[in-house]
């Protein structure tokens, strides 16, 4: 992949009050490259489940650091990075099907990866147990209307 | 430090519990909104629960989840349940997580 235009690295806290911090610094970041509101929309929607897992499940009770990298391309290309430090998962394509969960109790829905990878046009998750979780995130932006 | 991006009114009439959601729905918010319309519904013993979601900006899976959950309480309890101004991307996740085979939408 080409270098990108412009790259933003964040790090906070996995405090469910930065779920809605990130996503709207995701949505200021991809305002740059004056996304439609559907892509804007898809983009706040999946960086909110990405967040929102390390909130939920990789750090369970604990705070820990959450790492968020966004880089935006020539061609209109952003892609997301979203990463933790906490426990990891042990089976990843397991945890990927729509509705699973090991949450129910608190109503968690097990859909978050559904949305991530629906909402974007790719979506790669590397996990290793005790080590952290990694979520790839691209998506093509519309070209702009001449 | 606390932040809020959502909140829900509540009203009680003619035994229907109507719970108006607005703003952005997310993890952080849902647990309090949880807990606002389970006390409504011990309280109000109404016969039908209905969720406006008209003023609801954001939502992500965590929406799902606090309604799932809503309409799983109301059927075990033997109280109506429905879904107001679901428009939008928020139907949109619900349809995706094929919620709208099982919850009646209105309006």
């Amino acid at each position: 992949m080409k270098k990108s235009e412009n790259t933003l690295k964040l790090q906070f806290d996995s405090l469910s009050q930065n779920e809605s911090l990130a996503r709207s610094l995701a949505a200021a970041f991809v305002m740059q490259l004056n996304p439609t509101v559907a892509e804007l929309a898809d983009i706040k929607c999946a960086v909110s489940e990405a967040v929102t897992n390390c909130t939920v499940h990789a750090y369970r009770d604990a705070v820990g650091p959450v790492y968020m990298i966004m880089n935006a391309y020539a061609d209109r290309k952003v892609k997301i990075e979203i990463r933790d430090a906490g426990c990891g998962i042990p089976d990843v394509e397991t945890a990927m099907q729509p509705l699973y969960t090991t949450d129910a109790e608190n109503e968690r829905s097990g859909m978050g990866f559904t949305v991530m990878d629906s909402f974007m046009d790719s979506l790669t998750v590397r996990s290793r147990p005790g080590k952290g979780t990694k979520v790839i995130m691209m998506k093509k932006l519309s070209v702009l209307p001449r | 430090m606390d932040t809020k991006n959502a909140d829900v009114k509540l009203e009680s009439k003619n035994n229907i519990l109507t719970a108006a959601i607005s703003g952005e729905i997310d993890h952080h918010c849902a647990k309090n909104i949880r807990q606002e319309i389970d006390a409504a519904l011990l309280s109000a013993s109404p016969n039908k629960l209905i969720i406006n979601m008209g003023g609801v900006t954001f939502m992500d899976s965590s929406g799902l989840g606090l309604i799932l959950g809503r309409y799983t309480k109301a059927e075990e309890i033997g109280v109506q349940f429905s879904v107001q101004g679901a428009r939008g991307r928020v139907r949109q996740m619900f349809d995706m997580a094929g919620l709208d085979r099982i919850i009646t939408f209105e309006g």
